[in-house]
């Protein structure tokens, strides 16, 4: 593959995958049986990110199960959502290459609702930092925090470099964190999650004194760590599967009841919301029922975006919530989110939403938010204005 | 002046050094359209990168980054190599897709500033 008799996208791949394993001193190369590709958004790939893709499909053609990473828009609804021409026919250019390549169109950050559900054991190369942290954690998948042209890399070659949290010795806690407030809801591990990455920074949290953490739960967990550290696994003792105690002298840290206070006030901002948005990462099916639930008797008063996987709309359209939904004026955004949408274009200025991760890099691109949980979401976008 | 690295791409290439002990992003931190370096309070803000022996410690940032050296390179905007203390993905995935020279476990604290430097495989000679 590296001398380039199977053509050029797999000798570009392979050069990538030596390197990195050079890099970070990997002995070899593994197989591995599931990707999940990054850098989707023409948002962050600009033309340069187009000509790169259409190059490599020219000869390139996915070698394992592979997913894509949400795009810049609805790939269907994109005219309903207020999305400029220009940017959505650059957009339909990205998905294009990707499609041409023999990626599954999926565009989610949560492959693992989507059909992208590795196993325990197995060596994967994810790019999306909440899906790595997810798969790594809650499935016992291994994965470094790969970029979209690494993913790619390791999708084309059906390989990734041995190194890092493919290895026993890298997945052993770092932290310890003793947890002592009453987390009630996926958005109280939110808020957990942001404040202690930025504790634990590039290292292994171990969660102790949680007795329970559901699918949302740990979705939410996982996005908040990897936003506000590098954090690429977590332990949470007696819920995760490669939980054990760390190693004696693991530094330690407690997590009380006026920490959460501190960590859910920190990603509030002033500000009355003019947008609300959910789902990021992308609403489970559990979360669909509960909004269309709270919609069955309301009417939509601002822009509200409910974002979730096309997979997973198509289980919600056939249980009947998605009629719900759209009856009450509310958006489905497949595809998207309000995190890589160029929602900061719109015209929106405060954002109401029950992720932390979209909280930090909603600030980053110049929006103020307001941090709330899931059914305080819907009731915002619902209050008579 | 002779120091010996790591090859990230092989290559030849020869240009005057542009040196920073700042690690550098290329996501944000370096227009695309220019080659300017347009970071905020970055020692090398309003330098052009085109051409040169690009030598500082290391990456940092997105790792959209890699595609904003391709970009420069489809430009004819991009570095004539690329030297770090310590390369990391973004500027190694860069430097392989977009074929820029680059060479890491280099003291760069020996480069002088704006010397004329010849990169050749693992070697640079000024």
């Amino acid at each position: 593959m590296l001398a380039g008799k199977q053509g050029h996208a797999t000798k570009k791949s392979m050069e990538i995958l030596v390197a990195l394993g050079e890099i970070y001193g990997a002995k070899r190369l593994v197989p591995v049986s599931s990707v999940q590709v990054s850098g989707v958004s023409y948002k962050n790939l600009g033309d340069a990110g187009i000509e790169f893709l259409s190059e490599l499909a020219e000869d390139g053609r996915a070698r394992v199960k592979t997913t894509l990473n949400p795009a810049g828009m609805d790939l269907e609804n994109w005219r309903l959502q207020g999305i400029d021409p220009g940017f959505a026919s650059k957009q339909l250019e990205v998905i294009d290459a990707y499609r041409r390549l023999g990626l599954e169109i999926s565009c989610t950050c949560t492959p693992y609702l989507a059909g992208n559900e590795p196993g325990f054991g197995e060596h994967i190369a994810w790019g999306e930092s909440s899906a790595v942290v997810y798969a790594n954690s809650v499935l016992g998948a291994r994965t470094n925090r790969e970029g979209g042209p690494s993913a790619l890399a390791a999708s084309l070659t059906g390989r990734t470099p041995l190194y890092g949290y493919h290895l026993d010795a890298n997945r052993v806690a770092t932290l310890t964190v003793d947890v002592s407030a009453e987390l009630a809801t996926p958005e109280d591990f939110a808020a957990m999650g942001y404040s202690v990455g930025k504790v634990v920074k590039n290292g292994v949290p171990y969660f102790r004194g949680i007795r329970q953490a559901g699918l949302e739960e740990s979705k939410e967990l996982s996005a908040a760590l990897a936003s506000s550290g590098g954090v690429a696994m977590y332990h949470m003792e007696g819920v995760t599967p490669e939980a054990k105690s760390p190693p004696s002298g693991t530094e330690a840290i407690s997590f009380g009841r006026r920490d959460l206070a501190e960590a859910t006030a920190g990603l509030n901002d002033e500000g009355d919301p003019d947008f609300v948005s959910v789902g990021c990462p992308h609403c489970s099916l559990k979360e669909l029922a509960t909004i269309a639930g709270l919609l069955r008797s309301r009417k939509v008063t601002r822009e509200f975006w409910i974002c979730c996987s096309r997979e997973v709309k198509r289980q919600s359209d056939e249980k009947g919530y998605s009629k719900v939904i759209e009856g009450s004026g509310a958006k489905f955004a497949c595809d998207t989110c309000m995190v890589v949408a160029p929602i900061e274009g719109m015209g929106f200025h405060v954002v109401a939403t029950n992720s932390a991760k979209a909280c930090h890099y909603l600030r980053n691109s110049g929006l103020r938010v307001r941090f709330l949980t899931l059914e305080r979401c819907v009731m915002e976008a619902t209050r008579p204005r | 002046m002779r120091l010996k690295g790591r090859v990230i791409y092989e290559g030849e290439a020869e240009g005057d050094a542009l040196v920073t002990s700042q690690p550098i992003s290329f996501y944000g931190g370096v227009d695309p359209g220019s080659g300017e370096i347009v970071e905020r309070g970055h020692e090398l803000r309003g330098e052009c990168v085109k051409g040169r022996v690009l030598v500082f410690p290391y990456g940092k940032g997105s790792t959209v980054g890699s595609y904003i050296l391709y970009r420069l390179r489809k430009g004819g905007l991009a570095p004539a190599a690329i030297i770090n203390e310590r390369c990391e993905t973004i500027v190694a995935v860069g430097a392989i897709i977009s074929e820029i020279p680059c060479v890491d476990m280099v003291d760069i604290t020996k480069i002088g500033r704006d010397t004329r430097l010849r990169v050749s495989g693992s070697t640079l000679v000024s």
